[in-house]
């Protein structure tokens, strides 16, 4: 069988599955999974799209934080945000000194706001004998005072052994036991995830002087009882003392895999660390700007390829009918591929995007004016098409390298910098411009060969424009 | 045939009678940053019952809230832009209660941007080293690309002096935009400008491509004349490339509507123009102008230059 039939066979197969990928997904309906590999197929918006508040902290000024260190913050305000019951929160590490978060659809800022403003607050409970769940609210003794001064919390000189029960006034149908706080994460020294003797993991952690005697004092007389380690009045893990700490160092073990050791660690050291981050950059974007610039932005997606799918059958005749098919797989495919990444799309995106269609646009004149012009030099249909794309080749190729590059350095640019419309607008163009190459060269091409076959062409150079 | 490359000094005083005025007024006037750079906060409302408060009484909201910089732009949405210094969750809740009371309307806030000052000050010092970087690596490959051509480095300094040539014109655009529109450079006029350096140096390729591969074919061919043809055949590509990429852009982006996007579009549309303008009439007569040596001839005005 001819080869460009085999290449047929595989763009239309390879366009079944981009329509599939395409087709909009019902909500709760299932995407892909092969694997660890799993896609819900929805298109991932950017809330300036979408809607909703996106937050830039940094580290308070004179704070100085490592990597790790903006890893963890970020970690534990994820998981306080997702407390407050807002869905999707994300908060990712941006640059090398920035914290970012997103709220989709959401534009009450207070309330987040005020979580994020929080230090976070580690404390060491004495909950006697009783054992809590992970995600308890606990209420405890421990105030947090002026947020400069030092969070340590200096035991009572009364160890208050017997938690003090006072009745709850608001709807009186529980009792809230007030639990005595023994330290905070302050005098944590460090934290260190090991595997355990029983080989599971285990959390290894030392204490600075001042904690070590804390602890030295409290589990000696406490042995059997619970050490409740609370985060933000929420518990995070309840284990026993099974001896006394002494030495100021001891090991948290538990049925932990490695993940769960790791979460733990990162708690106990954010506690320790206390990174105070401030907002530097908030926005919001109400949903009804939101759904109207996407909607704007479809409508001009489909009237702009209206128009130019016209030009091109117009003016570049039979050619340019398999342009127009070849853009729309273009477009198609990279749809597909943000959806898979997934590619979260933005209004830069969706520039990067457009300028990318312009590029597989430019790659399709190229090669029809080689064509025109390899045919008024008289060659036959046949040879003026092979021509064409071989002379308009090097120039689309050493052009859209140049493009890629550019966006290379403008990707690299956007990330460490935080600027998330560069790294959008990066991002968008460079995956089109990849594929745009790839359906200029491999689909665009074929198509044309094989229709050539069919129309027997000696005497129809009108079609073609010439 | 066209002979475009003969006046080609004609076409480089076209491009300073452009771009010099508008640069005078951005150093006259300043650079008009946006919250984003210099840091603020932006709100953008609309009010449910379509009414609008007057200026004078949300200027008096401000006040009485202590922020005395307020500038207020209503657009042609039935939206009002509300620019002011950097403003506390506090207070940008105290102020939309107040604006609430005023037209006993609700308050519908499309945009509430609050940026730090810290944040804009290194992004356009980081902007301006990126796009130097993108340049340097576009030079090293453009030279690469061309290295069976003579003089291949040429091709490459001459690209980015023409990219160059596409930035300062948006440049001198945003002067009389500032001027004239009260235009201001936010995040977005960032991608507009990334987006004309992008399709700059790919359009340039092209046109060099020609003069690459009719200089393997026409050996002995006198390089101006060599370099005017190959703007020539592929000229038709030029423009329609342009008309089609332009066309895509702008009806797209004129469709988004909004007052920064409008912006956005018209940079864009300039920007792209210049960028396919600048190949035929920059970037190549300037290859000319160094195969040539010309700048020898410059500051001797009454000899012939040996075309």
């Amino acid at each position: 069988m001819d080869r460009r039939y085999v290449k047929l066979i595989v763009i239309l197969v390879l366009v079944a599955l981009i329509v599939w990928v395409d087709l909009p997904r019902a909500e709760g309906q299932t995407g892909i999974k092969i694997g660890s590999f799993e896609r819900t197929l929805n298109p991932v918006l950017g809330l300036d799209l979408r809607g909703g508040m996106q937050v830039l902290l940094s580290p308070q000024p004179g704070v100085t934080a490592s990597r790790t260190d903006l890893e963890d913050t970020s970690k534990i305000l994820e998981s306080r945000a997702n407390g407050l019951g807002v869905s999707e929160v994300i908060f990712q590490v941006s640059g090398d000194k920035y914290i970012l978060g997103e709220f989709p659809g959401l534009t009450n800022t207070e309330d987040v706001i005020a979580s994020i403003k929080q230090t976070g607050l580690l404390e060491f409970v004495d909950t006697g004998s009783t054992f809590m769940n992970p995600g308890d609210s606990i209420v405890t003794d421990y105030v947090v005072g002026d947020t400069t001064s030092s969070p340590t919390a200096e035991p009572t000189t009364t160890a208050t052994v017997e938690p003090t029960v006072t009745p709850e006034t608001a709807d009186g149908t529980a009792e809230t036991t007030v639990w005595h706080t023994i330290m905070t994460g302050k005098d944590i020294e460090s934290v260190t995830v090991t595997t355990g003797e029983t080989g599971g993991y285990a959390v290894d952690f030392v204490l600075t002087a001042e904690g070590a005697k804390i602890f030295k004092d409290h589990t000696t007389t406490n042995v059997g009882k619970a050490l409740t380690i609370v985060l933000d009045k929420k518990v995070i893990s309840s284990p026993q003392i099974s001896t006394a700490i002494t030495e100021g160092k001891g090991q948290i073990t538990g049925n932990f895999d490695y993940d769960r050791a790791n979460n733990l660690a990162v708690t106990l050291r954010y506690g320790r660390l206390s990174v105070p981050v401030e907002i530097v950059e908030s926005r919001v974007v109400g949903p009804t700007l939101g759904t109207d610039s996407l909607q704007k932005s479809l409508l001009a997606g489909l009237i702009g390829f209206a128009i130019v799918a016209l030009f091109m059958i117009i003016y570049y005749r039979l050619p340019g009918g398999v342009a127009v098919v070849g853009i729309a797989i273009y477009a198609g495919l990279t749809f597909a591929l943000f959806k898979l990444i997934p590619v979260t799309l933005t209004l830069s995106g969706i520039a990067g995007f457009l300028l990318s269609t312009g590029s597989a646009l430019d790659a399709n004149i190229l090669i029809f004016e080689r064509l025109k012009e390899e045919l008024r030099n008289g060659r036959t249909l046949r040879q003026a098409v092979d021509m064409g794309w071989k002379r308009a080749w090097p120039s689309i190729r050493d052009s859209n390298i140049a493009t890629i590059i550019t966006s290379i350095i403008l990707f690299w640019f956007g990330s460490t910098f935080g600027a998330t419309v560069v790294k959008g607008f990066a991002v968008t163009l460079s995956l089109g411009v990849f594929v745009s190459l790839f359906t200029a060269f491999f689909i665009t091409r074929t198509f044309l060969s094989i229709v050539i076959d069919f129309i027997k062409p000696e005497h129809r150079q009108k079609w073609f424009g010439a | 045939m066209l002979n475009i490359l003969g006046k080609r000094y004609f076409f480089f005083a076209l491009s300073l009678l452009i771009i010099i005025p508008g640069l005078i007024m951005l150093a006259v006037n300043g650079m008009p940053l946006s919250i984003d750079f210099k840091g603020g906060t932006l709100l953008e409302v609309r009010f449910e019952n379509g009414q609008f408060p007057t200026t004078e009484s949300i200027k008096k909201i401000y006040d009485q809230n202590g922020i005395k910089d307020l500038q207020v732009q209503s657009t042609s949405e039935g939206s009002l832009v509300l620019r002011s210094s950097e403003l506390s969750e506090s207070v940008k809740n105290t102020i939309l209660g107040e604006l609430k009371n005023t037209v006993n309307s609700d308050v519908i806030i499309l945009k509430a941007d609050t940026v730090g000052p810290s944040i804009g000050k290194g992004v356009t010092q980081r902007a301006v080293q990126a796009v130097s970087l993108a340049a340097i690596a576009v030079v090293l490959y453009i030279w690469f690309a061309f290295r069976k051509v003579p003089h291949a480095f040429r091709y490459g300094v001459c690209a980015i002096i023409a990219m160059v040539h596409d930035v300062l014109l948006v440049l001198a655009l945003t002067g009389y935009g500032a001027k004239f529109f009260g235009w201001q450079v936010d995040s977005l006029y960032l991608t507009a400008l990334l987006t004309v350096v992008g399709f700059s140096v790919q359009d340039k390729i092209v046109v060099f491509d020609r003069i690459r591969e009719n200089s393997s074919i026409y050996r002995k061919l006198d390089f101006e004349k060599l370099a005017n043809h190959s703007i020539v055949q592929t000229l038709q590509r030029s423009i329609n490339t342009q008309l089609m990429t332009v066309e895509f852009l702008l009806l797209s982006l004129a469709l988004f509507g909004g007052v920064t996007l409008r912006e956005f579009a018209v940079i864009l549309l300039v920007g792209l123009l210049s960028g396919t303008y600048s190949s035929i009439f920059i970037a190549a007569p300037l290859l000319v102008v160094w195969e040539k040596k010309e700048w020898k001839t410059w500051f001797h005005k009454n000899q012939e230059t040996t075309a």
